[in-house]
């Protein structure tokens, strides 16, 4: 059809379907009083740009430079991460993680998408799915190799599944060859995937340069 | 209630596949329902906790075979529907852009004061019971009957198994303590199971009971 030329969601015929359910929804809604447009857009908006994976790298990058901070962050990580301007739905109650050469933390909700929406955004649809959620809490080294993870045998991995309002945020050890870096060149290196504890912080080569 | 949500340990979905470069949504329809479900979540007509249940209790084929956000769709009708907003039973107004943002940026804690003392410290070895509730809870299947420690007192909470009332019926949101217990990759996946994995699960003073 030559309309699908006009929008980025032209998949097959569920997405087309859902489009126009949603959007007869939206329009039933918004006739009647209960929402509002122009608040949905504002949703939208804060969700894609606002909110992401940038806020957390940002905490970690701070915890790996300021001593001080990363002992707040470990002990109360919700108040601390609000002194930087960071809270909010899904953050209510943050707890942060610290990796170290023995403890790889990695976090999971099994029972759907927990998930610390003020410091890392949405959640990746990975970490939604089944495969995700059945796999993490029974074979997490398999799950780091399928993100092409390899831990040290020696390392024991512990997994946190959010079945309640408490929001993990893993503090990923930090790479070898970084001394001197400030804390913004080193939010670089921090990924998201290492905030979940599914990857590792990124080394200095693969720094990325903005 | 055992529901096809609570997948903890099956091992029937395969591989995890990262996505590269994966967008926030994959179509605009899911931004419009995150944006939907949020609006109409502070409307007040139900909580987080009957949000949730809605979702859980969606048929397991339709569940299972749905993507994360018309899942979300499929239980937002069916919250519409019971809610009584759309036939004038549970009177409510839009809110604005600023309000919303307001809500969205403020901290509603789930935090909640009691007069009782936690039953259990760090340290204490609990077993999760041998549970199945009939309705909304939020402890995994996986842990039922086992044996872990507590490793961190959250403080006491909203629970969410009497808070996911049915909709229209007044919530009950009396606290209970909540804690969060490891238990050993052994004990819950049996000897052949990697000895260096561990599984800290947030559970709620209900779910637990004393173990020596």
């Amino acid at each position: 059809m030559a309309d699908d030329h006009d929008h980025d969601h032209s998949g097959g015929s569920e997405l087309s379907e859902m489009d126009a359910r949603v959007r007869a929804l939206e329009t039933l809604l918004t006739e009647r009083g209960l929402v509002d447009p122009a608040a949905l857009d504002g949703i939208v908006e804060t969700y894609e740009h606002e909110i992401g994976p940038h806020r957390g790298a940002q905490v970690v990058a701070r915890a790996w430079t300021d001593p001080d901070f990363r002992e707040w962050l470990v002990r109360d990580a919700t108040t601390a991460v609000a002194s930087m301007g960071y809270g909010g739905r899904a953050g209510e109650h943050l707890i942060a993680l610290a990796n170290t050469p023995e403890v790889h933390n990695m976090v999971v909700c099994t029972l759907c998408s927990c998930y610390p929406w003020p410091v890392l955004g949405l959640p990746p649809v990975w970490y939604k799915t089944p495969a995700y959620r059945a796999k993490a809490v029974r074979d997490p080294r398999g799950v780091l190799a399928d993100f092409g993870v390899t831990l040290p045998d020696s390392t024991r991995i512990r997994v946190w599944d959010s079945t309640s309002e408490q929001r993990y945020l893993v503090v990923p050890m930090r790479p070898d060859d970084t001394e001197g870096w400030d804390a913004e060149r080193l939010a670089t290196l921090v990924t998201r995937d290492s905030m979940i504890g599914t990857g590792l912080a990124s080394a200095p080569s693969q720094e990325t340069v903005s | 209630m055992n529901g096809v949500h609570d997948v903890g340990g099956m091992q029937c979905f395969g591989a995890v596949r990262p996505e590269p470069d994966e967008p926030v949504f994959h179509a605009e329809w899911e931004g419009r329902v995150l944006a939907l479900t949020l609006a109409t979540g502070a409307l007040g007509a139900w909580n987080i906790d009957q949000s949730r249940s809605a979702r859980e209790s969606l048929p397991p084929a339709v569940y299972l075979s749905s993507s994360y956000y018309r899942i979300w769709f499929e239980a937002l009708e069916g919250l519409l529907g019971r809610s009584g907003l759309l036939d004038g039973g549970f009177a409510a107004r839009a809110r604005t852009w600023p309000e919303m943002k307001s809500a969205l940026d403020a901290s509603n804690s789930f935090a909640r004061e009691t007069d009782s003392p936690p039953q259990f410290a760090v340290g204490d070895r609990v077993r999760a019971r041998m549970i199945h509730p009939a309705g909304h809870t939020r402890l995994p299947r996986f842990v039922r009957g086992q044996v872990g420690t507590i490793v961190l007192v959250h403080g006491s909470q909203v629970f969410p198994d009497r808070d996911a009332v049915p909709i229209g019926e007044p919530a009950d949101q009396t606290p209970e303590w909540i804690y969060a217990v490891e238990f050993s990759g052994t004990d819950l996946w049996g000897p052949d199971s990697d000895p260096t994995v561990t599984v800290c699960v947030d559970a709620w003073e209900p779910y637990l009971e004393a173990a020596s």
